[in-house]
């Protein structure tokens, strides 16, 4: 038996888990540019705190301009549409995707890739955290003239979910049902949201398998950079089979790469748990930098802000508005700080990590505003090597590169360093 | 001593970043607790009916140097944040017990986690107010949020809050919320008799000192204002808008006056006029204080509106005062003050009417060029109509 197999033998299942990706995406978008022509409303939502299984029960299309602002951002329009919006009185200094989306809708709404984008007939703004989520929908209310539907989503300021606010989403999710069979003509079927959320269940299994898989060392899965790609369709297509059917096949593609010992990078030298969003329209350069040093995340807190399932929540389909409820409260972004620096030290622990490294984006002060101060306990208490750069996730006027380069290359060199002189 | 006496003392008072009232309140009060309220609104009423001594937490006013906060909270954030901060690291704030921040913004939610971790032996609290203000839970949720913040309060060492105190405590803030009215009223009407800052002066003690001096100060001011002989003067009408939580600099709006505008109204030092009437001083006072947040607060940037958008009461508060354009100050990197500029703008632009917008800092030196815009401002208000 020949045991030399061939790298096309070898991996069958490598590039999967970034195309199958894309092309749901594209399905996607082409089913929300004809949502009209097929009967079916909008709803616009963020990503954080989406009950897109609750919204699938009316057929709603979902629009997440977060994903709009981040894709423009990837495909380098990030810059002129902020323009845009700054030329209507938008300050410099605000939310980069808020400006970003705004100078998108102001261009005549055409998204990243080219899709004609529908008005929303439901705003609906999960406040899951941040308060510009508030400013922003009130914002797309005054120019769509469409009326803002809140989902208040108090935030985790005790430490854990409290009873009084879990009692709360649920009220107020119930009171959503008839503004929902309102604007879609269609009643809200208990049977049917049981279904979605099953889905949901198991594509949140299956996600968790990738995310805990970069515990293998090498780590076959870069939990930042290729998870924001990975981690797409669990955040804007969760509920529906093909989402489920996504994590199956990207589980191949994963499983492909333990078996053979082999991850994104040849070699894995350095493993890091990345703190926030990342520089969309730098985001090769940024990764460059990093790879040149062997750096692999194996943890980030990025790919938790659709949904943190990784420690044990799920949707249960026997408890469908509790779960969705404590779904909304337990995303990364309504955590509390406290919460948040709890949870990197532990990913460095749990995922053997040698380092923390905080992208702080200037015009996100939701993310940014105490990441200073979170480096400070890494590295005072805790004694984790910590990183801190700044820059920006959608204006790439904020991106330095030169700067940035600098930095990184002193912190890893000064870690390598370290690590020669223990050795 | 004259009112223009007292309000120097008070002016030496606020600059004061030691807190000497608070200081000479915990001298008379040994075991009596201080609790640091971060604007916007806060329930001063809790800590008032728990027998505590609640004070406005508003920065340091550019009177200190971002030395310590800065490894804390980066540059591109509010002076509000960083200089109350710097307060804390300076150890100015020590006679503080508990600190409460609210859901008005992620800069200020996230200076309650730093606040937090930084500062173990003050009991830091986290406010969540309702933003949906439709939903018939909110009340019940924001009631039990009110509850739980007293429970906080009793924990701490404070006094037992029955349900008759905390009315009365209600009834004693009502009626400074009244009197504040009255005062601003009088700039309102006759501007050239109170201007803004020294209306503002007035306020501000007031988040230093107990309620009850308060009382006693705009008593004693308000028919000393109304007594001035000061001769009626040609103003241009404006509204400030945007100065809800950091507050300018006091040169700021002198500059402002001297150039022609008179400030029929403001949203300085909100929590003083926060509500548009009495809170009930029958029944459940915790369910009268959440239902007056949700149903009788004035319109703000940092309170979702509900059914009824902000800039429709934005434009009725334009007409109700009669006045003749409006200046948007900001602080600089302020999201919810920035980001709701845009969309009163367009209003007034559509509706014709004129306005000036610019930022300020705390630590903001120079003003020439505020002077300017304003004067230009007043002049072609005043030429076009
Ligand atoms: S501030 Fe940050 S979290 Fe909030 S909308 Fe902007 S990018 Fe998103
Ligand atoms: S000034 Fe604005 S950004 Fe700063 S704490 Fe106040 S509301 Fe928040």
């Amino acid at each position: 038996m020949d045991t030399h197999q061939s790298d096309e033998q070898k991996f069958r299942y490598q590039g999967l888990g970034r195309d199958l990706q894309k092309n749901l995406l594209t399905a996607w978008y082409d089913r929300i540019e004809g949502a009209a022509d097929a009967g079916r409303k909008v709803a616009y939502l963020f990503v954080p705190g989406n009950i897109a299984e609750f919204l699938r029960v009316f057929d709603f299309e979902l629009v997440f301009p977060e994903v709009n602002a981040l894709q423009c951002g990837v495909r380098k329009t990030s810059g002129d549409l902020i323009l845009k919006a700054e030329d209507v009185g938008y300050s410099p200094d605000v939310c980069g995707y808020v400006k970003n989306d705004i100078g998108m809708m102001l261009a005549g709404n055409v998204g990243p890739s080219g899709h004609k984008l529908p008005k929303p007939d439901l705003l609906l703004c999960a406040y899951c955290g941040c308060t510009t989520f508030i400013k922003w929908f009130e914002a797309l209310s005054h120019f769509y003239d469409v009326p803002l539907v809140m989902l208040d989503v108090p935030y985790m300021r005790s430490g854990k979910i409290e009873e009084t606010d879990r009692k709360y989403i649920v009220s107020q999710l119930k009171e959503l049902i008839p503004i929902c069979e309102k604007i879609t003509g269609k009643k809200f079927d208990h049977d049917k949201l049981t279904e979605i959320i099953k889905h949901s269940t198991e594509a949140e299994e299956l996600w968790v398998d990738i995310l805990h898989s970069a515990k293998h060392r090498p780590s076959p899965f870069d939990s930042y950079f290729e998870a924001v790609f990975f981690m797409a369709p669990i955040y804007v297509l969760r509920g529906l089979p093909e989402c489920t059917g996504y994590y199956r096949e990207a589980m191949k593609e994963i499983t492909e790469r333990i078996e053979h010992g082999v991850g994104p990078i040849p070699e894995e030298k350095v493993r890091v748990v990345i703190e926030g969003p990342p520089p969309w329209p730098h985001f090769r350069a940024f990764w460059e930098m990093l790879k040149k040093w062997g750096v692999c995340a194996v943890a980030s807190s990025y790919s938790k802000v659709g949904g943190f399932w990784d420690h044990g929540f799920r949707h249960d389909p026997s408890r469908p508005l509790e779960s969705i409820a404590e779904y909304c409260l337990t995303c990364y972004t309504n955590l509390s700080l406290p919460m948040r620096t709890e949870l990197l030290r532990s990913y460095a622990e749990e995922y053997s990590a040698d380092a923390i490294l905080i992208h702080s984006v200037k015009s996100c002060r939701s993310f940014s505003v105490g990441q200073a101060d979170m480096r400070d306990q890494f590295t005072r208490i805790w004694d984790i090597p910590t990183l801190l750069i700044e820059s920006d996730l959608a204006d790439p006027r904020y991106f330095q590169a030169a700067q940035l380069r600098n930095r990184i290359d002193a912190f890893f060199e000064s870690l390598e360093h370290k690590r020669l002189v223990r050795a | 001593m004259t009112l223009e006496q007292r309000l120097e003392e008070y002016q030496a008072v606020i600059d004061d970043l030691t807190f000497p009232t608070v200081k000479k309140w915990k001298s008379t009060h040994p075991e009596g607790k201080v609790v640091g309220m971060f604007p916007v609104y806060t329930p001063y009423e809790l800590p008032h009916a728990a027998g505590m001594l609640p004070v406005g937490l508003y920065g340091a006013g550019g009177k200190v140097d971002i030395d310590h906060a800065d490894s804390r909270i980066q540059s591109f954030v509010c002076s509000i944040a960083r200089s109350t901060l710097e307060l804390g690291l300076r150890d100015l704030t020590k006679d503080f017990d508990a600190l409460w921040f609210t859901s008005i913004c992620d800069v200020a939610r996230n200076l309650s986690g730093v606040w937090e971790t930084n500062f173990p032996r003050q009991a830091v609290r986290y406010i969540h107010y309702p933003q949906n203000m439709t939903s018939p839970a909110a009340l019940e949720h924001y009631r039990t949020e009110l509850k739980q913040l007293v429970l906080m309060l009793e924990e701490i060492g404070g006094a037992h809050v029955t349900d008759d105190r905390l009315r009365r405590s209600i009834a004693a803030y009502n009626e400074q919320r009244r009197l504040c009215g009255e005062l601003y009223k009088i700039k309102e009407q006759y501007p050239w008799l109170l201007s803004t800052w020294e209306a503002y002066v007035i306020l501000r003690i007031g988040t230093l000192i107990p309620l009850e001096e308060h009382v006693e100060i705009l008593k004693a001011a308000i028919p000393e204002v109304r007594a001035r002989k000061r001769p009626p003067r040609d103003y241009v009408r404006v509204l400030l808008e945007g100065s809800f939580c950091e507050q300018p600099p006091l040169e700021l709006i002198k500059v402002l006056e001297e150039s022609g505008c008179a400030i029929a109204d403001d949203d300085l030092l909100m929590h003083t006029r926060w509500f548009t009437e009495d809170v009930p001083t029958g029944g459940d006072p915790f369910l009268s204080l959440a239902e007056a947040y949700i149903n009788k607060a004035r319109y703000s940037s940092v309170r979702h509106y509900g059914p009824r958008p902000r800039k429709e009461e934005f434009l009725k508060k334009i007409k109700d005062q009669k006045v003749d354009g409006v200046i948007f100050a900001a602080p600089k990197f302020c999201e919810p003050a920035l980001l709701d500029y845009v969309l009163f703008k367009d209003e007034l632009e559509k509706a014709g009417i004129a306005y000036l917008g610019f930022e300020y800092e705390e630590k903001m030196g120079v003003f020439e060029s505020i002077r300017t815009q304003a004067e230009t401002f007043v002049e072609s208000v005043m030429f076009f109509s």
